[in-house]
């Protein structure tokens, strides 16, 4: 039998912890990125593989959904291109407040080797990026690296107010 | 010792030979010495008009007016057993002859044997479908169409295939820049944000090596990392790579480097 992880003894036996307001919130916050699907190539298969029995984003708390408006975190993995750059405008637009933006991969990032009429040079010339990542394909590791480098982000900003506007590139 | 080589008049010899590989043209060979594409070929010369015919690579070519394209696929499939068009595209000849050529690659499962049509037509000359005969040449045509602006008629659903509906310029012509022009180059940014936000969000940056190795404004490198803007040009700090910060994560255990463990035996 699976023996209990939970040690309620510990810290006096109360699960109660006296914090900021804030603090609370982007604890809860950071602990439960819900992740939109979104490989677009091949960087899309280390995303997957992340969220597999491997790499296991579920202990994050990062769970991929198929729907923006479930999701917070956009992971855009793969080659954007032109005819594509208004629908992935168009699913951020849809994502609730707060959101955040992890650009994985060369192609998401510059273009990468897709020097091309038909791909658009960066993600963040349509969506605001948070973290970018390199790599063509970043590993797992990187990809599981750089959401905690976002959950630290998230940490360190205020939770009271709506999101400050993104910078666009 | 070296052989000795005469020194003379060296300087009129030219001392490279081709730069590059020049691939040696496919031998033709005439029709007559394969007596299963002989018939085919007799079949079409009795009813329309053939420019050329050779075979190469075991298959057969046929140069055809391209009006005729329609009846002699059809006389094909029907009659002599073609039952498959594999593919169909254009090739770019515009700037040598002011024209395109379009293939048709068909395959006789019976026979087991490959044929090429080919046709050539003018630039604004369209051409008719072969969509009725073959389901398959339904988006071979539109993606034709798309790529060349080769126009089709009698095609159900003359449309673009791979590039949006509102695209501009056909990017397999020969002259189409690989980059592409002004409208590929603010597609996404006319039509997300206008026209207007051109200013704002700036050119593309086409040169894939181009990276500022002091900007920490938007990069941080791994094991190095600075807040954000600070001037780094001489030199930064080595930070280990930390997953949480130091005062820990409340509810969160801190992970202990110590007491990881690695497993030796993978197939465990
Ligand atoms: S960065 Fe590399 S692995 Fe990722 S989508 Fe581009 S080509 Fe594929």
């Amino acid at each position: 039998m699976a023996q209990h992880q939970v040690n309620y003894l510990k810290d006096g036996g109360l699960p109660v912890a006296l914090t900021t307001i804030d603090k609370v919130v982007n604890w809860g916050r950071s602990n439960s990125l819900w992740a939109l699907t979104y490989g677009l190539a091949c960087c899309g298969i280390e995303m997957m593989a992340s969220g597999a029995s491997r790499y296991d984003f579920d202990r994050f708390g990062t769970i991929f959904r198929a729907s923006p408006r479930q999701a917070e975190l956009m992971v855009v993995a793969g080659t954007l291109t032109k005819k594509h750059a208004e629908f992935i405008r168009r699913l951020y637009d849809q994502m609730t407040e707060p959101k955040w933006v992890i650009s994985m991969g060369s192609c998401a990032n510059t273009g990468g080797m897709f020097n091309t009429y038909a791909t658009v040079q960066g993600v963040d010339r349509v969506i605001p990026v948070d973290l970018y990542l390199p790599g063509c394909a970043p590993r797992p590791e990187t990809l599981q690296y750089g959401v905690m480098m976002l959950q630290q982000k998230i940490r360190r900003e205020s939770a009271s107010r709506a999101q400050k506007p993104k910078r666009l590139m | 010792m070296r052989a000795y080589t005469p020194k003379d008049n060296v300087q009129k010899k030219p001392y490279y030979t081709d730069r590059y590989w020049v691939a040696p043209q496919v031998a033709k060979h005439d029709v007559s010495s394969d007596d299963v594409f002989v018939h085919d070929l007799d079949a079409i010369k009795a009813k329309f008009e053939v420019l050329d015919a050779y075979i190469q690579v075991d298959q057969m070519v046929v140069i055809i007016n391209a009006h005729d394209n329609f009846a002699i696929i059809e006389m094909l499939k029907n009659e002599r057993e073609y039952n498959q068009l594999s593919e169909m595209s254009a090739i770019d000849w515009l700037a040598t002859e002011g024209k395109f050529e379009i293939f048709y690659q068909m395959l006789s499962m019976s026979k087991r044997k490959r044929l090429r049509i080919k046709c050539k037509i003018d630039e604004k000359e369209s051409l008719q479908s072969v969509e009725k005969l073959f389901r398959s040449a339904d988006w071979s045509e539109r993606e034709m169409y798309d790529m060349f602006g080769v126009v089709v008629n009698n095609h159900p659903f003359m449309k673009r295939i791979l590039m949006p509906d509102d695209w501009e310029g056909f990017p397999l012509r020969k002259t189409y820049p690989l980059q592409g022009d002004e409208f590929a180059a603010w597609y996404e940014v006319d039509k997300i944000f206008g026209k207007e936000a051109r200013e704002i969000i700036g050119p593309e940056n086409r040169d894939p090596a181009r990276i500022d190795r002091y900007d920490t404004e938007r990069f941080s490198r791994l094991g190095h990392e600075v807040p954000r803007g600070t001037d780094i040009t001489n030199g930064e700090p080595d930070t280990p790579l930390v997953y949480q910060e130091p005062e820990g994560v409340f509810l969160i255990e801190k992970f202990d480097a110590e007491q990881s463990v690695v497993i030796s035996d993978r197939h465990r």
